[in-house]
This record gives structure tokens, C-alpha cells and sequence, in this order.
């Protein structure tokens, strides 16, 4: 299988964050052990100058048959469409042409973050450089591809979003295009295209603050243990993603790192419309409410919760570490 | 005979970067250097809540992702003057310089070795060990380094939740306290970490190492040693890559891992593990009033060189036409008018570690003095994190609280794997109003400035043998490479 991989404007940490897969020969083997076969990779290709441009022109050409294309990076159509703000080097043409061209030639196209997926941080404030995702702008379907793309294979754009990606979700991604395990209908994509096989999850679950959330013991500043929802920002019970459930760099998550979920799997993450670190309310109450609760539920809820905290968890919410460790029964749990 | 020559795609750097060269009688006679890419994080930036910085600033690179979190937060802490307290001190050097350290694995293995590998070398001696170990994409030592990198970045895991873009790192410590049985996994995977160094990178301790201080000692230690870095040194010896790659010579570094306080304007007094300072023939003082960006060559608005704490970034829409001479979105910034190299090397210098002083009185900066710059730091900087894993205290704060000014100016300045780094900070009513970023990679690969000198890797450049069929030359690789630039943080 095939792989061109490209970087239009984004900042790397995808491909990052993908050399980081913890696997016992290192993710590069464990890809080519499976059949994929990186025909470029600007971080790792040997071709530099001509030899890259050649391959690229080939790809274009359908001279060099190829199966993915992986696009990783906002695509810039700025300024006034021209696309200028991102020349691929040595080419003189804008990113944007290229990526038209060679989607037009795979027979899968995967957007490799949130930037490519739908335009991503660089997407903020006025977004002058006119940025947007492979097949969406912000939360809006279209993008550089437009709405009715669909690639040789017959599905749009797979969006494996997130800031960055987890390795694991392209890794599970690649090889299941690559293994021909019979994944990738279209109906193994969600409402956003991304794959149901890491947003079939919320960030909530396996969050190791659960307790905290249960009884609303809320983080009150930075390094508290307490549930970050309520206070410091935390989208977690919204945001699909597993990073709790299949740690990052072998242990760790945002919220274990003891801050909050931004939600970066989602469209339009990089305007919240409040401070990223804290959380909007109205009268009190968060305007983001675990997803699938009404609120006046969560209102309920929240009140009885509070009313039943045991002391230790309220305490230890306010500490960087546990200040009240957790009661012995004798003779053992019943 | 004279040819103009463009190489891009340049890859095996971070990001995009398109090189011109004027070639005369089989030499480079000048070069434009380009970063073809323009996102406006200093636009973006602008009207946003200040701590909203630390979730923008790392997006800006995926490579030195937390380095941009420390400059954010050291000029958000330089803004109200916050202090952190000693266990946020040390769980912040830790998390920039296990990001430092992996980066500099990355560019040896990834970025710069495989160059060694190409069919071009076939015919010298090390070439067959040099493509079974370091070949792109599918060298042996891939398997290896990975791995280990992979064990390295779970101290990102612990420390920062996850590599990259964190919001561990904050103006008042850090996010997450260390329990005393996590730090027993820290110090596990830094011993993890220093046996594969010493198996596999060095083939020698650390300290025998770092302790290596003349040329001669260097080549001697090297002989018929089984270790990636002694390879490189065979390699370098055979190809005589001490004798290329020289830029200005003048070394700028703000100062790495502070022992006291945060990386502001005014910390020249305070402890780093390697000094602030600038090296030309000698250390001189450090002044941040003397930096200056130019935009002479960008497609960028501005007129006289200015101080980037009043500097701004406006790209050019359509008048691209007015400014013929502009070749790039990079500006030129400036120390005291001169050109300055940053990096592994300049914190060297800087410091005084007397190898590098060697080989730089030598031979001035070269492919080979900064390649050994880096190595030698891992080298150095492991035992160092030894030591702030082992002064974690279980228990004691990691983290003070943060108050918004509603009005401020402020910098923080920072070492990231590939030097100075520096965020230039002004809030107005509680709001950002103003926010500059010059990059390692912006002085390192700065375009020409309004007196027409060529910046450090233009000048670098000049001179380098091109063969009459070559159309990637292989000494410009080795060059471009030998500074390990990141250019989505060069324009950013």
C-alpha cells in the first residue's frame, strides 16, 4: 500500500506525535511489516529537492500509482485565493494545487489532525490566511475539496483529527486500509468523518479524576486533583476521543497531565468563545454540559452530589496530592 | 561557468524550506535562503485572553512544542513578576529538556544521518555500515532509536500528560505534582534512557564522554569505537565536514534550564546549567536591548529595523510587486547589526565546554562542531536531570497562582533544542495587544538584512563545492542540516 505523505501548514507535531507509537520495533517497521510503503514523507524521505519534486510529479501525472494520500497541515487558500502563503518549495506552485491534483489520484485521502481535517488552530481569529480542512471549514462541509469529494475508493476524506493525533489513531487507521480487514465503509465514520474506532469514546471515560466528577469536587486552580470541569475548562464529557482509555506516551492524557481537555478532536476547538482555561457559565452553571445530560439534570444532579461529598474527596480536590488518604474497612471490602 | 540552482522541496527539516544557490567554477558564489510558509500566529495571537497563549504558542511547532510553552510562560510570569516554586522549577527543566534531548536524537538519526546512506557515498569505506545503520526510513538503528525515544517521551507522560503541545507548563510551575513513587518511574526511565545512550549512541559512559576536551582526545577516543556517534565521527573525519559550514561566528545564547526564577529580561545574575551570553572571540554580556528584527527581504510591511518588543507582522496580500527584493517570510533579526548562530554549538561556546572552543578556535562553527554541540549536551544534560528528578520533593507545591495585569510588557527567553528562543509579550486591558516570537531558526536561517548581509545560514553556504550534475549537492545537505532547522518556528 502506497502512502504520499504531505505537510501543508501545520506545525509537524502530528508526524511527531506518530514517531512516538510505542511499538518494540518503533512505528516505521511496524508500518512496513504490515505492507505500507512510504513513497515521501517530508520528515523522513531521503529524496530532498529534484528527486522529491519528480516523485511528486509523477504522483500527480498518474505516472507513479499510489493508494493514500495523507495530508497533514491546514490548507491556506490566502492570500485572495491564491494560495500563495504556502508555495511547496521548489515548485513555485501553491500546496493547495498540489493536494487538488494528488487527491484526484488516491484511492483514500486521511486529513492527519485537526488542521486537515477542518482548519484547526491556524483557523483563529480573523483567519487571514483563509485556512480550512481538507473536506470541511470549521464545522462547515466544503473545505479546499469541497462537500461531494469522494476519493477513487469511493469514501470522502477520513478526518483521524485531534491536536495532535494520537499515534495509535493513525497507526489503527493505516492498518486497517493496509491489512484489508474490511474496515472503512462509510459507516465506520462519524457525523465528522472521523473514525468511530477512537470517537466511539467520550475523554470522560477512564478519566482518573471520576471520582472528583462524581461528586463534583471541582478543581478550584492550576495542580488541583479535583474535576476540572466546573471550573478549569475541562470538555472532557463532551469530546470524543479514547486518550483515557489509551494513554499518551505510554501514561499520560491532558487531564492526567492536570489540565484540561480542549476538546481537539472537535471542529472549531480553536475558538471556545471563552478562555481555553476556563470554563463559561451562566448563573453558575457550565454552559458545557456532559453530552446526552439535559440540564436540569446535571443541576440536580450537581446539587445532590455536593451536598453527599465525603471530606476526603472534597479536600483532596483542592490539593496537588492527596491530603486524606482513603478509609481501611477491616476485614476487607464485602 | 554559472548556474542558478533551487532545491526544494527541502526535506528532512522540519517544515518548508526552499534553498537558491548562484553557483560559479563549481562552487556556491551566494545563496537566498526561503521559508515558503506564512500562518500569522503573531496575528492570531492578538485580542486573545494571555494564557490562552500556552494552548496557541506550541501549535506553532510540533517539534519544539514546549519549548514555545516555556517562552510563553516565562514572559506571562516576567509580567507580574510571579516566582515558582522549586518543585515547578525543576518539573519544568525536566520537561524542556526531555524535549531538547529528544530532539536532538531525532535530528541525528532522522533528519542528518541517513544523508551518509545515499548511493553517492558508495565507494568509501564506512558507506555499507553507514546505509545498513542510518539508510532513511529503514536504517537498523531506526528499530532501535524509536523504541527508546518512545521510552524517553514517558517522561512527558508523567511530567506534561503528553508530547507534544501541553498546557503543563504555566507562568507559576507546572500542572501536575509528582508523587514519590512516580519520581522512583522518572528516575527509571532516565537510567532506561542512559544505558541505551551509552550501548548505542556513545559506546562509553556519559561522563567519560563529557569529559573529552581536546581534538585530539576526541579523534583518539573514537578510534574503532562501536557507537552511532563515534560512526559519525569517522565519517566527519573522512569527508572533512570540520571544514565546512562556517557562518558568522558571533554565538548567541540566552541562557539554559535557570536554576532560580523564570527567563526574563533581567535574569543575565541568575544560575543557568549553560550561561546566557554571546561569544564573539570571547564571552561578552548579554544585552537584550541590542536584538532588532528587519524585514528588508520579507514579504512582509515595515520600514526601519525595530525592537521586537515594538515590532508587528503584517504580510503582504497582493503588493508583492512592490518589494522585488523580498525572497522569504522569514525576518532578519539582528544582534547589536550583527548576524548571530544559535543553538547546541552557540550554548557551547557560551558556556565554555573546551572541546567545542577547540574546534570552533580551529576551524570556526562547521557541520562537525555543531553535530558534536549536540551530542555532547545529551551527554551532559542526562546526569543534570539525574539530579532534578532526585530534588523533587512529594508533597511541596508545583504550582503558584497566576493573576492577570491588566496591563504589562514582558519577554521570556528561553534555550530550545535549536537555541534562542524569545516571546516578546504586551497586554492592554487584561487583553493581548502585542505578541512577537523571534524563532532559533529565524537567526539561524534569516534572510539578507536592509544592508544587504547575508544571514548565518546564507553565509554558511558560500563556498560549498556543487559538481556540475549535482542537483541536490550533497555539502549544501550536510550544511542546511548541521543546523537542525525548524522552520514552522522560523516564520511561524
Amino acid at each position: 500500500m502506497k502512502v504520499l505523505w504531505l505537510q501543508a501548514a501545520g506545525c509537524g507535531g502530528c508526524t511527531q506525535s506518530l514517531l512516538g507509537a510505542e511499538n518494540r520495533a518503533g512505528v516505521l517497521a511496524q508500518l512496513a511489516d504490515a505492507g505500507v510503503d512510504l513513497l515521501l514523507h517530508p520528515a523522513l524521505s531521503e529524496a530532498s529537492g529534484k528527486d522529491a519534486l519528480d516523485l511528486l510529479h509523477a504522483a500527480a501525472s498518474g505516472a507513479l500509482p499510489f493508494d493514500i494520500l495523507c495530508v497533514e497541515g491546514a490548507l491556506l487558500r490566502g492570500p485572495n485565493g491564491s494560495g500563495r502563503f504556502q508555495i511547496l518549495s521548489g515548485s513555485g506552485r501553491p500546496v493547495i494545487d498540489w493536494v487538488r491534483e494528488l487527491a484526484a489520484r488516491a484511492r483514500q485521502v486521511i486529513a492527519i489532525g485537526s488542521c486537515s481535517a477542518f482548519g484547526g488552530i491556524i483557523s483563529s481569529g480573523e483567519n487571514r490566511t483563509d485556512a480550512c480542512g481538507l473536506q470541511f471549514d470549521g464545522d462547515q462541509a466544503g473545505g479546499l475539496l469541497g462537500p461531494d469529494f469522494r476519493a477513487a475508493a469511493g469514501l470522502p476524506v477520513i478526518n483521524v483529527a485531534g491536536c495532535p493525533v494520537h499515534p495509535g489513531w493513525v497507526v489503527d487507521t493505516l492498518l486497517a486500509l493496509a491489512l484489508a480487514l474490511g474496515a472503512f465503509a462509510e459507516s465506520d465514520l462519524d457525523a465528522w468523518q472521523r473514525p468511530r474506532s477512537y470517537t466511539e469514546q467520550l475523554v470522560h471515560h477512564g478519566c482518573p479524576r471520576n471520582e472528583y466528577y462524581e461528586f463534583k469536587a471541582s478543581a478550584e486552580k492550576l495542580s488541583d486533583l479535583g474535576c476540572l470541569m466546573e471550573n478549569m475548562g475541562c470538555k472532557g464529557t463532551q469530546a470524543s476521543a479514547d486518550c483515557n482509555l489509551r494513554p499518551w506516551n505510554g501514561v499520560g492524557s491532558c487531564v492526567r497531565g492536570g489540565f484540561a481537555c480542549i476538546s481537539c478532536t472537535e471542529p472549531g476547538f480553536e475558538e471556545p468563545g471563552h478562555p481555553f482555561m476556563e470554563t463559561a457559565k451562566v448563573a453558575g452553571i457550565p454552559t458545557g454540559l456532559p453530552i446526552d445530560m439535559p440540564k436540569a439534570w446535571f443541576v440536580a444532579l450537581a446539587a445532590l452530589s455536593k451536598s453527599a461529598t465525603p471530606r476526603r474527596v472534597r479536600e483532596n480536590s483542592r490539593s496537588d496530592h492527596p491530603v486524606i488518604l482513603p478509609g481501611t474497612r477491616k476485614g476487607g471490602p464485602k | 561557468m554559472s548556474r542558478r540552482l533551487t532545491i526544494g522541496p527541502f526535506n528532512r527539516v522540519e517544515g518548508d524550506l526552499e534553498v537558491t544557490l548562484d553557483i560559479a567554477d563549481g562552487r556556491v558564489e551566494s545563496a537566498q535562503v526561503c521559508s515558503s510558509l506564512y500562518r500569522g500566529f503573531e496575528q492570531i495571537l492578538i485580542a486573545k485572553h494571555p494564557l490562552d497563549a500556552l494552548v496557541i504558542v506550541p501549535r506553532i511547532c510540533g517539534i519544539c512544542s514546549l519549548s514555545q510553552s516555556a517562552a510563553a510562560a516565562a514572559a506571562l510570569a516576567d509580567a507580574t513578576g510571579l516566582p515558582m516554586p522549586a518543585n515547578g522549577r525543576l518539573a519544568s527543566k525536566l520537561i524542556l529538556a526531555c524535549e531538547n534531548l529528544a530532539d536532538h536524537l531525532t535530528h541525528f538519526y532522522l533528519f542528518f544521518m541517513p544523508d551518509f546512506a545515499r548511493a553517492a557515498y558508495r565507494g568509501r569505506a564506512w558507506h555499507a555500515l553507514a546505509e545498513r545503520r542510518f539508510q532513511a526510513d529503514v536504517g537498523e538503528a531506526l528499530r532501535e532509536v524509536l523504541p527508546a525515544r518512545a521510552d524517553w517521551l514517558r517522561l512527558m507522560g508523567y511530567l506534561a500528560g503528553k508530547w507534544p503541545h501541553s498546557l503543563a507548563l504555566q507562568p507559576g510551575g507546572t500542572t501536575r505534582a509528582i508523587t514519590a513513587t512516580e519520581k522512583v518511574r522518572l528516575l527509571t526511565v532516565l537510567r532506561e534512557f542512559r544505558a541505551f545512550l551509552s550501548s548505542r549512541v556513545f559506546g562509553d559512559t556519559l561522563e567519560n564522554v563529557s569529559a573529552l576536551h581536546r581534538a585530539d582526545q576526541l579523534s583518539a577516543w573514537a578510534q574503532g569505537r562501536a557507537g552511532d556517534f563515534p560512526r559519525f565521527l569517522d565519517i566527519a573525519a573522512d569527508l572533512g565536514l570540520e571544514r565546512i559550514g562556517r557562518a558568522s561566528d558571533t554565538f548567541l545564547s540566552y541562557g539554559a534550564y535557570a536554576q532560580q526564577g523564570g527567563a526574563g529580561r533581567q535574569d543575565d545574575h541568575r544560575e543557568h546549567l549553560f550561561a546566557r551570553g554571546v561569544w564573539r572571540d570571547g564571552v561578552l554580556a548579554f544585552d537584550e536591548a541590542l536584538i532588532s528584527e528587519d524585514v528588508a527581504h520579507a514579504w512582509l510591511f515595515g520600514e526601519q529595523p525595530v525592537h521586537p518588543r515594538e515590532g508587528e507582522t503584517r504580510p503582504l496580500i497582493a503588493e508583492f510587486a512592490d518589494q522585488p527584493d523580498a525572497y522569504t517570510w522569514c525576518k532578519a533579526p539582528r544582534y547589536g547589526s550583527r548576524v548571530a548562530e544559535t543553538g547546541a554549538l552557540a550554548r557551547q561556546m557560551v558556556d565554555g565546554h573546551p572541546l567545542l572552543r577547540a574546534l570552533v578556535a580551529a576551524n570556526g562553527g562547521s557541520v562537525l562542531a555543531r553535530v558534536v554541540a549536540r551530542l555532547f549536551e545529551i551527554a551532559l544534560v542526562v546526569p543534570a536531570m539525574e539530579g532534578w528528578v532526585r530534588a523533587l520533593t512529594p508533597g511541596e507545591p508545583f504550582c503558584h497562582q497566576w493573576q492577570l495585569p491588566d496591563q504589562a510588557s514582558a519577554v521570556g527567553l528561553v534555550e530550545a533544542a535549536r537555541g534562542a528562543l524569545g516571546h516578546w509579550l504586551h497586554i492592554e486591558r487584561g487583553r493581548i495587544a502585542r505578541y512577537q516570537i523571534i524563532a532559533p531558526t529565524t537567526w539561524n536561517f534569516s534572510p539578507r538584512d536592509a544592508g544587504g548581509v547575508p544571514g548565518a545560514l546564507e553565509q554558511a553556504l558560500v563556498g560549498l563545492p556543487v559538481g556540475e550534475d549535482e542537483s541536490v549537492p550533497l555539502a549544501v545537505q550536510h550544511v542546511v542540516r548541521s543546523f537542525d532547522p525548524c522552520m514552522v518556528c522560523t516564520v511561524h
